[in-house]
């Protein structure tokens, strides 16, 4: 078999799950469709437009500011000079991670007030705390032979860091990327409670109001952007990660 | 050239520290092999590894051509002398010609001109270019990655090559395959090598000189054939094994050996090539029952004959010898 065909093969197989979740999504329209509830649905599009915006505002900013702090806190921790304090930080990180992700939030109202400030500083550090494990447990277990190499050969630390760790880490962080942000993704909608805004705004007032359209119209584009969300951190794993260490396209 | 000079590294512990390599002094000429031998923990590696400041010395001194090493930047030296390890340490996430590329590319050198050289340094090597160069490290066999791990310490040409146990992971029939082709190699290139390795058979086959550790300390810095012959004391004698005329014979030619004789002689006597070592004259020896061989030519013409006495008389004058590259302590 040629290696075309079977990276090929390859592809379909990590695409395999999303083709089954558009399989449910198109049985859900169906039920939609016919039981009527679409009509209430569209009747809140203006709504779920303005809110999508702002709900992408939470996601984006809050998991951009965590992939960037996340990965940058833990390659420090991942330093030999860091070393005697690395394992008590991610063991703290560990309990903070514990903390529901609802109590982060209230916490952050009654640091920071409401608003979408407190909302993003409480999804940056629900999602930053995975990206700062993964990062850090992907460093660490890059063998110590290949930085001796890397030594011996004469790169420099910033050089071994870039061509020589990283990359053979990148796919431990790229996990720990992925869980944090179904994690921002599906925490986002909690962050209308401290007036953070977003699609929250209709599920938990559709609830309230036992207006099951109106509760769909934020449920549904919030399970939409959880599955694109992770669609595009799976496929930016699939090509961004060496094909030498990436098992995805080697097996 | 690599000079040695009272060479020590101390690593602290509770109890003041111990020497890990003590005062050890010796020079490998320029184009030479030198293999560092010696049981684990006896501060081989630790002495490697200070040639190329991986490991910073607590006093003494490394000179390369002349040069103090202590007074160049480690990184920068780094460069210029090549690195073999035992796991290899091939990045898994280039490919064979990105990993041959790696020093290379610290050097600035342009993509065509690397190119160039990954496919020179693979061909040398025994490996089909076209096949290899765009493979990763995970898909190739111990011995494929062992021959890159060794491209990729020669990509730059340095004139120093440091090899820790570089064989050591490969299996013991590859290991002479990849070993007889290092030694063809280093024919033509002429590096001055550092080789460390605990495996003595090993050591006889590749080494012009070999340094023999013991606790830190060097015991015996002499050719095989010297060490062999005459081993400077009982860790060397011990360290060697009982067998050591026995691996003596590898590195001595039958062209050391033989006498000239006239066409007429031992017409009968099975024939050896001047090329030839001495474990192949003794085979003869004892397989056939005789004790005088003919020597002959690639043109199968008869140049010199090789007899029993011969044999005893270089080996015992080895045993007794005093000259130039006798032991240092």
């Amino acid at each position: 078999m040629t290696t075309a065909t079977r990276s090929w093969e390859m592809r379909q197989r990590s695409l395999l799950p999303y083709a089954v979740l558009a399989g449910i999504a198109l049985a859900i329209v169906w039920v939609l469709v016919a039981s009527g509830l679409w009509t209430d649905v569209l009747r809140y599009r203006k709504d779920i437009i303005y809110l999508t915006k702002q709900h992408l505002v939470l996601v984006a900013v809050s998991g951009s500011a965590a992939i960037v702090t996340g990965i940058g806190l833990g390659i420090w921790l991942s330093r030999p000079a860091m070393a005697r304090y690395a394992e008590a930080t991610i063991q703290a990180v560990n309990m903070a991670t514990s903390i529901p992700t609802l109590g982060k939030l209230a916490l952050m109202m009654t640091l920071l007030g409401i608003g979408p400030l407190p909302a993003i500083v409480g999804l940056w550090i629900a999602t930053l705390l995975p990206i700062v494990r993964n990062t850090y447990a992907g460093l660490r277990a890059v063998p110590a032979h290949l930085v001796d190499a890397a030594q011996g050969m004469g790169m420099s630390p910033g050089a071994i860091l870039r061509r020589v760790e990283l990359p053979n880490a990148l796919f431990v962080i790229f996990a720990g990327i992925r869980t944090a942000m179904a994690v921002n993704v599906g925490t986002a909608p909690i962050a209308f409670l401290i007036g953070g805004g977003g699609l929250g705004e209709l599920i938990f007032t559709g609830i309230d109001l036992q207006e099951y359209g109106m509760m769909l119209a934020g449920a549904i584009p919030t399970a939409l952007l959880a599955v694109a969300v992770d669609f595009l951190f799976g496929q930016a794993q699939y090509w961004l990660v060496p094909r030498g260490v990436n098992p995805l396209r080697n097996s | 050239m690599i000079r040695l000079e009272a060479l020590t590294k101390i690593y602290p512990s509770s109890h003041g520290g111990t020497a890990s390599v003590d005062r050890v002094s010796f020079e490998v000429g320029a184009g030479e092999t030198c293999v560092l031998l010696g049981p684990s923990g006896c501060g081989k590696t630790t002495t490697l590894r200070m040639i190329n400041r991986l490991v910073a010395p607590t006093s003494g001194k490394v000179f390369i051509d002349g040069r103090d090493t202590s007074a160049a930047d480690p990184v920068e030296l780094r460069r210029t002398i090549g690195y073999v390890i035992q796991q290899i340490g091939l990045f898994p996430n280039m490919t064979v010609a990105e990993n041959i590329g790696v020093v290379p590319r610290l050097l600035n050198w342009d993509r065509t001109r690397m190119r160039r050289r990954a496919e020179e340094l693979l061909a040398m090597l025994a490996l089909e270019p076209a096949e290899f160069l765009d493979r990763y490290p995970n898909e190739l066999s111990g011995g494929q990655a062992q021959r890159v791990g060794v491209a990729r310490a020669l990509a730059a040409d340095p004139p120093v090559l440091l090899m820790d146990e570089p064989f050591g992971a490969v299996d013991p029939v590859n290991r002479e395959v990849i070993q007889d082709e290092f030694l063809r190699m280093q024919k033509s290139l002429r590096k001055t090598v550092l080789f460390v390795s605990h495996d003595i058979d090993e050591a006889v086959k590749m080494a012009d000189r070999i340094a023999i550790f013991r606790a830190g300390r060097l015991e015996q810095y002499a050719p095989p054939d010297e060490l062999l012959g005459r081993p400077a004391n009982e860790f060397v004698a011990g360290f060697v094994g009982s067998d050591r005329t026995l691996k003596r014979l590898r590195r001595i030619t039958v062209g050391e050996v033989m006498s000239p004789a006239d066409a007429s002689a031992a017409p009968d006597a099975p024939a050896v090539a001047p090329g030839d070592d001495l474990r192949r004259v003794v085979t003869l020896f004892l397989e056939r029952g005789v004790d005088v061989l003919r020597c002959v030519d690639a043109g199968g013409r008869l140049v010199g004959v090789v007899t029993r006495d011969a044999v005893a008389v270089r080996l015992a004058a080895g045993a007794n010898r005093n000259g130039p590259g006798a032991s240092r302590r």
